[in-house]
């Protein structure tokens, strides 16, 4: 008799009709979509905020560097002296003074400069002031050695390396930044999917133990059968739940984005401001072009392929241990010590997948890694996008699969001894013990 | 064949402890079985062996005269003694999907279930949840679930445990009439006076050892002690009782009746019928109160095991 459907139903049902769930999986995207619209809010009000900065240079050297922008406007008070201009600034409320003390030499121009301001000024303002400075004061200084602008100008060169694999793949810097980015979002989708839906299946399986009713059903199906059925029921639940939460979110997006007014895709911190502006030197239209060359190049078909036999064998790997230790324990508190073992192997997963893959994707670390069973689907599917060869693929694959078939008779043997072991927290030599039962 | 159930010399260890040793019964069809011994005495494991939750190390179980196989879950019916339900799924949803692991398709099992909701006096409870029931509300739930699929055989553990006088005593009678219908129960309880007014077999297991079974009448037969139960009265106590005395062997016994008499248990030897006993009595006393007395199944249980 197989029952499977049937168990697969009833956990689907159960977790997809459980008020806690129905609850999170509509205001979680919410949430989410709240926070962002508040915080993208608040850094627009930001950027938004009018500054005046006053520049009293008394050397002249400075005269054009300072044009004004949306943001910030400068005003030249040449010609005040240092106290009349510290009180016009203060009167006017203005965002701060850049005082340029009067030097004989361009070599004490760098000592002498100084920012008066109410509060202590933001960190990017002062770079931005001083990278302007300095800017100029080379070409100065340059200029006194007998270099002419003209030739300042025609010293500067842009350099973009060109890369090439053997097999005549190119890639550009971008083309990396686009793998790492869909290897990361596969791998930590991956590590969320088990953290969050493993535990709710070591919880549905404690549920049973405690309510008592698991002999009932044990009387009915075979412990292996109930295992899988509470696994797949649950991990279609979760699958539900993401897929609701993609597309509320989506459809959140747009709909605050276009109520507010609030572009959330402008959520700005200073790097990104960075980023922008070495964007906007390179030419945003040339940037977005090059992006979508980068997604086509990425092997999209290895790739789909290779993400969901990874995910389900990794998923399934990690999953069947968690309904191993419900089934070991009495209550949740007892899962403490079990937990660890498991965790472990999958924070250094992704602790090997964002600071060796990036660095070096096919190197030794990310290689054996890569291939170690619990770690594996988290890392391979990081390497993926950056192209591992097919037998690589398989291999590890393959040890994957193996090890997730012993996981599963590993956990079944657990399974069904635990589930009717009431009263006591078992101890590892214990779980041992009951292998050979 | 006359035995639904046979369990041959089955052995089942955990680790380094024996559970069950060579353990051998056979439940006779359409009989009420009561499987008894003390707390981890190993009942539980031979049924969940009977049920293919464990399986034994040696020794086979047949049903009908056959091996067990997974097709036979549907003709045993289980209820344990450590039992639930589902607490937040609703009584009707929970009723039809464990009745489909038994293998009812799900309109039959509407139908059943239809039918024993009315029965017991529940049909309101379709629609609630298992956690606004009580505890014995709770466990009328899990009978019908155990019966509903009609198997051939009953596994009841403690099956009155959670319930008041009067509904303990409708889910007895159930059990009766199932029995009439055609089923053989296998009853294990640690309730002596169920096991008295139900059972027909017993089989008593200690120390993971079978240690007595057979039909209850004939154990009883086995273990009685020709012994008698009388009350007299007579003006002369002493005398009489020193006559007795002098006859047989005489214990104090003690017994509820609406007079004021010599209670005694007589013991008999093997040369004296009842009858020379009550005629030697009358002839000395006014008789009262005259029964043989019969081992309970508790004395038989405690003095087996004293024994062992």
């Amino acid at each position: 008799m197989n029952h499977l459907p049937l168990i697969i139903k009833r956990e689907y049902l159960t977790k997809v009709k459980n008020k806690s769930f129905v609850i999170m999986t509509f205001l979680s995207p919410l949430i989410m979509i709240a926070l962002i619209a508040v915080v993208a809010y608040l850094s627009q009000l930001n950027n938004d905020k009018q500054r005046t900065i006053s520049i009293l240079d008394e050397t002249g050297y400075l005269k054009d560097v300072f044009q004004n922008t949306d943001n910030t406007t400068y005003t030249n008070l040449s010609g005040l002296a240092f106290d009349d201009a510290i009180a016009l600034v203060k009167e006017k409320k203005d965002y701060g003074l850049l005082h340029i003390v009067k030097v004989d030499s361009l070599d004490d121009f760098a000592d002498n400069v100084k920012f008066y301001s109410e509060d202590s000024p933001s960190l990017s303002i002062i770079s931005g002031l001083e990278s302007k400075i300095e800017k100029r004061l080379r070409e100065m200084k340059l200029q006194k050695d007998g270099v002419t602008i003209s030739q300042i100008e025609a010293s500067k060169t842009n350099i973009e390396i060109e890369q090439e694999s053997f097999d005549g793949e190119k890639s550009s810097k971008i083309d990396n930044v686009v793998k790492l980015a869909f290897g990361g979002a596969a791998g930590y989708l991956l590590f969320m999917f088990i953290i969050i839906y493993g535990n709710m299946i070591m919880r549905s399986v404690i549920e049973e133990k405690t309510s008592r009713i698991i002999e009932i059903i044990i009387s009915s199906v075979k412990p292996i059968q109930l295992m899988m059925g509470k696994i797949i029921g649950t991990s279609l639940a979760g699958i539900t739940q993401f897929i609701i939460w993609v597309i509320l979110g989506g459809v959140l997006m747009v709909v605050v984005s276009t109520i507010f007014g609030i572009d959330l895709t402008q959520v700005k911190t200073p790097q990104q401001e960075m980023m922008n502006q070495a964007m906007q030197a390179e030419g945003a239209q040339a940037m977005a072009e090059n992006l979508i060359v980068s997604i086509g190049n990425l092997p999209m078909t290895n790739l789909i392929i290779a993400f969901m036999f990874f995910f389900i064998s990794g998923y399934l790997l990690y999953s069947s241990l968690y309904a191993a230790i419900g089934a070991a324990v009495d209550n949740e508190t007892d899962t403490q010590q079990f937990m660890l073992p498991i965790i472990m192997p999958l924070i250094l997963a992704v602790y090997v997948g964002v600071f060796t893959v990036i660095e070096d994707p096919h190197g030794t670390v990310s290689t054996v890694f890569s291939f170690v069973p619990f770690t594996s689907p988290v890392v391979m599917l990081m390497r993926i996008p950056f192209g591992v060869p097919l037998w690589q693929q398989g291999l590890s694959l393959l040890l994957l699969i193996g090890t997730f078939i012993f996981a599963v008779w590993f956990a079944a043997k657990i399974y069904r001894v635990g589930i009717l072991m009431y009263g006591k927290k078992p101890t590892y030599k214990e779980l041992f013990k009951w292998l050979k039962y | 064949m006359n035995d639904l159930l046979v369990a041959n010399s089955v052995s089942k260890s955990f680790g380094g402890f024996r559970a069950l040793n060579e353990v051998s019964i056979a439940v006779p069809k359409g009989s009420i079985f009561g499987l008894l011994g003390p707390n981890g005495a190993g009942k539980t494991t031979l049924i969940r062996i009977i049920n293919q939750i464990t399986m034994p190390d040696q020794g086979r179980v047949l049903l009908d005269g056959q091996p067990l196989k997974t097709e036979h879950i549907r003709d045993i019916g289980y209820l344990p003694e450590e039992r639930g339900l589902y607490k937040s799924m609703k009584v009707g949803e929970q009723c039809l999907y464990l009745a489909q692991l038994k293998g009812l398709s799900k309109t039959e099992a509407k139908k059943r279930l239809k039918h024993w909701f009315n029965k017991l006096e529940i049909g309101d409870w379709w629609n609630k949840k298992i956690q606004e029931l009580s505890k014995g509300q709770a466990q009328k739930i899990q009978f019908i679930v155990t019966v509903l699929h009609q198997p051939k055989l009953l596994i009841f553990d403690e099956p009155f445990s959670g319930f008041d006088p009067i509904n303990a005593n409708l889910i007895k009678d159930e059990i009766l009439q199932l029995r009439e219908e055609g089923a053989t129960v296998i009853f294990s309880t640690h309730r002596m006076e169920s096991v008295e007014e139900l059972c027909d077999h017993i089989a008593l297991i200690h120390k993971s050892n079978k240690i007595l079974d057979g039909k209850l009448n004939d154990i009883k037969r086995q273990n009685k002690t020709n012994t008698f139960e009388v009350g007299l009265a007579s003006l002369n106590k002493d005398r009489v009782f020193a006559e007795i005395q002098d006859k047989f062997e005489v214990l104090p016994a003690t017994f509820k009746n609406l007079n004021d008499d010599m209670k005694l248990n007589i013991k008999l030897g093997l040369d004296t019928s009842p009858n020379d006993l009550l005629s030697f009595l009358t002839s000395k006393a006014e008789v009262h109160h005259f029964v043989e007395v019969i081992p309970s199944a508790s004395d038989i249980f405690i003095q087996t095991i004293k024994n062992n």
